[in-house]
């Protein structure tokens, strides 16, 4: 019953509730993003860092340090959370924090499977995946030719495998095919989560298929973008997009006929919260069009915490935390390669 | 039975009703006044507790201030307690043939009365005082400047408690003072 959670919710959720706020208050504010941005070396982060919660994960490192070590720490922190939170967690939030990850895991499979393709080693790729997507029996996606053996010797057994049943064919795997394996296997992982949160009902579910239906229609918008002028059919265009969100229905058919950005522009000026997005770009230009959703996103995220009683909150958190990362990995990239007046450019910040 | 003039016949609800011994009405009365208002209390303090805790792993400054919070909801279990035996006083034994007189009838019916309305009035605030407490320790945690303000809110609605109990005493006092005790 939406508006009576307080009155139960906090007998299996209210700890772990607790401690993810006390979590977000250790996200990094404007005032260390700008100590950070004026940061000359690698070792002036690391120690900018060492102030904050970081600290203990980066106290260890040798110089010289490496972006990638930076941010693989980062992440490591991240997961060391997210970890203590899932073992203290019953049911149903520890489905919803299982949930959280599944994305990352389509992200690490699509990863091995092109590297595979491209002739990488294995131990290389694994090192790269994404340690929340991690799942036991990984490393044997090197051995897959096509979809149906990649499903029958790896998948069946993750959590992702009621979502191949779309995508199951026995084409070879090749770039295009894979993405669209990509994309396929997210658009079935963001349905089944939107109906998970839709079950628990009360402010779980309104706050969640707000964010996710941002999410889906971020996801369409991209699709549309990165596959003008490539030989993906309308119908095939029109099949990677989620079957929920603000732009569901009619949104997706004016998508699916775009030919270039500025009829997606057009078509997405229809709706007002993704037109305040779009006006911030100037004719012809894609560039900032990642960084205005990502500032749309985090600004959604921040709202998520406005409410108590409900799992929106870990789920914001989580997204971020990952947005913090990426800023990190950003900021690393133009000190190393001296190009701080870029530094700008990506940075979200999330206070 | 002879000496009522009941209106009624032999086999109707109000018969029913009105055949329970008014000893029943007191005692369910006083059990409620307390049952119900430490499963407030018990409620309340859950609800805040867990929410403390957690808060006070990454803000351990918190724990001290946010007591009060623990402290008011068990307020609410001491009325219940109070008023239990403010009643429990109140009963009197009858002999028999004036059971079911109306001054007797209506000794029970008030007790009974004055157990609801302060269980329920204490479950109420209970719950409220929790939840605000929730709140209260979460947004302390975060920016120690709030804590003052969100307690005045949690006063008022401590204060929801203390309404029970006073119309309880009121109500015991005025309409258990005309029945004394004849035996």
């Amino acid at each position: 019953m939406y508006g009576f959670e307080a009155m139960t919710f906090n007998i299996h959720g209210g700890y772990l509730e607790a401690i993810v706020r006390g979590h977000r208050a250790g996200l990094l504010t404007a005032a260390d993003y700008n100590n950070l941005c004026q940061c000359e070396t690698l070792d002036d982060i690391k120690m900018h860092l060492s102030a904050t919660e970081y600290g203990p994960y980066l106290q260890n490192e040798p110089s010289p340090l490496h972006t990638t070590t930076i941010v693989e720490k980062c992440t490591l922190k991240l997961v060391d959370e997210y970890k203590h939170m899932l073992c203290q967690a019953t049911e149903p939030l520890s489905t919803f924090l299982e949930y959280i990850t599944y994305g990352h895991m389509i992200d690490n499979v699509v990863l091995i499977v092109t590297g595979t393709l491209h002739e990488r080693d294995v131990q290389e790729l694994l090192e790269k995946c994404h340690p929340l997507g991690m799942f036991d029996s990984i490393a044997t996606l090197a051995v897959a030719q096509n979809m149906r053996e990649l499903y029958r010797l790896v998948l069946v057994d993750t959590p992702l495998a009621p979502y191949f049943s779309e995508c199951i064919t026995s084409e070879d795997l090749d770039d295009m095919n894979i993405e669209i394996m990509r994309n396929t296997l997210y658009k079935a992982y963001l349905e089944d989560f939107y109906k998970f949160c839709q079950k628990l009902g009360g402010a779980t579910a309104e706050i969640m298929s707000d964010l996710l239906s941002f999410e889906a229609d971020r996801r369409a918008v991209n699709i549309t973008i990165n596959s003008i002028g490539t030989e993906l059919t309308r119908d095939d265009r029109r099949k990677l997009y989620s079957n929920f969100g603000l732009l569901y229905p009619y949104g997706h058919e004016e998508l699916a006929v775009c030919e270039d950005i500025d009829q997606v522009r057009s078509a997405m000026e229809k709706y007002p919260p993704y037109q305040s997005i779009f006006s911030k770009l100037s004719y012809g230009e894609s560039q900032m069009l990642d960084k205005a959703f990502y500032e749309e996103e985090v600004k959604r995220l921040c709202l998520a915490f406005e409410q108590q009683f409900h799992y929106g909150v870990f789920f914001a958190y989580m997204r971020l935390r990952e947005q913090e990362i990426r800023n990190l990995m950003w900021i690393s990239e133009c000190v190393a390669q001296n190009q701080k007046s870029r530094v700008h450019d990506s940075v979200v910040f999330i206070f | 039975m002879a000496g009522t003039s009941m209106v009624a016949y032999s086999s109707s609800w109000s018969t029913a009703l009105l055949k329970i011994s008014p000893y029943t009405f007191s005692a369910i009365g006083i059990a409620i006044a307390i049952g119900v208002s430490v499963l407030g209390a018990a409620w309340g303090i859950y609800i805040t507790g867990s929410s403390l805790i957690g808060a006070a792993i990454k803000a351990p400054r918190i724990t001290s201030k946010n007591l009060i919070s623990v402290i008011f909801c068990e307020a609410v279990a001491i009325y219940g307690v109070i008023v239990a035996i403010i009643l429990q006083t109140k009963l009197e034994s009858v002999p028999s043939s004036q059971i079911y007189a109306a001054e007797s009838l209506r000794a029970g019916y008030a007790i009974f009365a004055s157990g609801i309305i302060v269980g329920f009035a204490n479950l109420v605030c209970g719950l409220c005082v929790g939840i605000i407490g929730s709140s209260c320790a979460l947004s302390d945690a975060q920016n120690s400047s709030l804590f003052v303000k969100i307690l005045v809110i949690e006063i008022f609605g401590s204060a929801l408690g203390l309404f029970g109990v006073i119309v309880v005493t009121m109500y015991v006092e005025t309409c258990l003072e005309l029945f004394s005790p004849e035996s």
